[in-house]
């Protein structure tokens, strides 16, 4: 869920600076090294056959994770009970919409202005092609799903320290990045010098690619034409009639291009996470878990939930847990086997007759700051003024991004616009200020790209993940050396406990990790009951 | 101190600006995913636009479904190598903050946090006493 381009760092920047430094195939031994490549191994619905002999399974948490093992579970023919700790179910999938209270750790409460049918997703925003497990849930749970605007070729990159401050079209970036490189590579082949690498009959094919894709003159030179500016835009657009002719436009300097950096913000949409076509839920991400509570039977889940202890022996489980508001007298759950979908931030804090090595798994494992901010505007300017129609502007300031709605072109007079998206430093700077403080930067920047901010904003909403009760933090922060020594032991079954969420895969703080690991764990749980 | 805050945010987002180099961003790794860090001096600075993020304000800590500890009257500050091996290295929930401070700014903050919020523990970190902490 992470992306991040100018000023924060994020562990997909990282990667995208190792490829930069280092090429492509370093980068992919990287990613794969971390966990963070590669498919889901997602191969259908899961088929738990067998008899599960009247076994009862406790699930803790009903996130993703949770709820899709408390679903499968219970179709195989287990007694499964949930308990949650919020009063409402989802985890990170979540949405936030006028009328919603948003309570912080610290006694900071936001009660969300929007106007209704507007939302902001706090959590996950988007759901890649390929994170097949997620997509067929939603298909089966009748979610319906519209696409999310990832690149958007009229949206801004911005560089507070380049080209004064003044923001560019993705367009103009891209056209005349493509155009210089193009250029270049075609004067070292038409000069021999890449006859080492390139034969003759090559050469002349890369050639007419490079003055194709690059939309190079007959002499191979990137600069202002027609066809330049039927790549990048013009400065006035071709029309109808007398009144105008169309205006080609300049390309920027190559040197001013280069060192204003602003072609890092080329890269997310052609990362496998981030390719077209993306989607999203209609009406916002939490109609993922509403989905999935609708298919359990009722009273399946117990909120309001706080685990205190986790007992286990030869035969099964005993969880502790006090009303998560009231507190008192600890109750308790019993069961013959418990799923975990609790974080690590929050299990490592809470008593549990588990092994060494998962012990240790978990208390290794702290998370990533994220944050994000939501902002209702009274007039759908990035549409009206600018011609932005969905996709995300990338800057570097604070709030790393603005990502402008995908749904609801020209439909209402307001909307909601995603003014903040952070990881890394930034994140925890903002995590640290008042909710009042937050939308203050996030005005401040958002005017620095977007001068409508001042006069349009009307309210907004944030989220410091870091102060969110039920996680205390973003998503789980591996390392290559933590994944090495900890992960197998954090995903292998202790006694009677499996853990799952997308800190228990490979597909870090995104949806479908949370589903496959579930998915994986009671595969495994599901076998040592049928094999018992 | 609400602009004062505010304008720390947005300076340490044009000084990080000027850290492009891969070199920059690969040591940075830390539990931020590794970008240059953190650019507030000065241990007040520091507590305020990052610490209080999960300690709060008055360093009282907040009880959720897990728990932030109160920093304020805390008998496990006595040690200060304790408070500096948390602060690089991350202990549970804690992330490891060594890759987005320096030496000087973990000494900083560890001693601003050790005599305030009730604590008036007189013993120095020195920079000297972080580099040594580190892995």
């Amino acid at each position: 869920m992470s992306e991040q381009v100018l000023a924060p760092m994020s562990r997909r920047s990282l990667f995208r600076m190792i490829g930069m430094a280092a090429g492509s195939a370093v980068m992919y031994q990287a990613m794969s090294d971390l966990g963070y490549a590669g498919e889901s191994g997602y191969t259908g619905p899961i088929k738990l056959e067998g008899d599960p002999k009247g076994s009862s399974v406790l699930v803790l948490g009903a996130g993703l994770a949770g709820l899709t093992a408390a679903l499968e579970l219970s179709k195989a023919g287990y007694k499964v009970q949930v308990l949650e700790y919020q009063h409402k179910a989802g985890g990170r999938n979540i949405s936030i919409r006028g009328g919603d209270t948003v309570n912080e750790l610290g006694g900071f409460t936001q009660h969300c202005q929007f106007d209704q049918g507007f939302y902001v997703n706090p959590g996950p925003m988007r759901i890649p092609y390929h994170h097949i497990a997620l997509l067929d849930y939603c298909k089966r749970l009748n979610v319906p799903l519209e696409p999310f605007s990832i690149i958007n070729y009229n949206a801004m990159i911005h560089n507070s320290k380049a080209f004064g401050g003044k923001p560019k079209r993705y367009r103009e970036v891209e056209t005349d990045f493509r155009g210089y490189v193009s250029e270049l590579l075609a004067k070292c082949t038409s000069q021999g010098k890449l006859e080492q690498s390139v034969t003759k009959e090559d050469t002349e094919v890369l050639l007419q690619a490079l003055r194709s894709w690059g939309a190079l003159d007959r002499n191979y030179e990137y600069k202002k034409s027609e066809l330049v500016s039927n790549h990048r835009g013009y400065d006035v657009d071709p029309g109808g009639g007398l009144s105008w002719q169309p205006t080609n436009s300049e390309p920027m300097a190559m040197s001013e291009l280069l060192q204003s950096r602003l072609w890092t913000g080329l890269l997310t949409g052609h990362e496998y996470e981030y390719q077209m076509t993306m989607f999203q839920p209609v009406g916002g991400m939490d109609r993922i878990s509403a989905g999935f509570v609708r298919a359990l039977p009722p009273d399946m889940i117990k909120y309001n939930c706080k685990v205190t202890e986790v007992k286990q022996d030869a035969n099964g489980v005993t969880v502790s847990y006090v009303d998560a508001q009231k507190g008192g007298a600890p109750q308790t759950a019993t069961a013959n086997w418990c799923v975990n979908t609790i974080p690590t931030t929050i299990l490592s804090q809470v008593p549990m007759q588990i092994g060494a090595p998962l012990k240790n798994a978990i208390n290794s494992l702290s998370y990533s700051a994220g944050f994000k901010a939501g902002v209702q505007m009274k007039r759908r300017w990035w549409e009206d003024d600018e011609r932005i129609y969905g996709g995300i502007t990338y800057t570097d300031q604070p709030v790393a991004l603005i990502s402008y709605p995908s749904t609801q072109f020209m439909q209402t007079q307001k909307g909601v616009v995603l003014g903040a998206y952070t990881f890394g430093p930034h994140a925890f700077e903002l995590t640290s200020m008042t909710p009042e403080e937050r939308m203050k930067v996030v005005v401040d920047c958002g005017a620095a790209i977007h001068p409508q901010y001042r006069t349009e904003f009307e309210n907004g909403v944030s989220v410091g993940w870091h102060r969110m009760p039920f996680t205390l933090g973003c998503f789980a922060q591996w390392t290559e050396a933590n994944r090495e020594k900890s992960y197998n032991a954090l995903c292998a079954i202790d006694g009677r406990m499996v853990l799952a969420g997308e800190h228990a895969s490979h597909l870090g703080a995104w949806q479908e990790g949370a589903i496959v690991s579930a998915l994986d764990a009671i595969k495994r749980l599901h076998q040592r009951v049928v094999s018992a | 101190m609400k602009s004062v805050s505010i304008g720390r945010v947005l300076g340490s987002a044009l000084v990080l600006g000027l850290l492009f180099s891969s070199a920059a961003y690969a040591q940075g790794a830390g539990a931020g995913g590794g970008r240059g860090g953190f650019t507030e001096q000065g241990g007040e600075a520091i507590f305020k636009n990052v610490c209080q993020g999960c300690h709060m304000p008055q360093a009282q800590g907040a009880v959720g479904a897990g728990m932030y500890p109160a920093l304020a009257k805390n008998p496990k500050l006595e040690v200060s190598g304790y408070p500096v091996s948390v602060v690089v290295n991350g202990q549970k929930a804690m992330p490891a903050f060594g890759g987005m401070f320096s030496d000087q700014q973990v000494a900083d903050v560890v001693n601003y946090i050790r005599t305030h919020f009730g604590n008036s523990y007189k013993d120095k970190v020195t920079p000297a006493d972080v580099k040594s902490a580190r892995p």
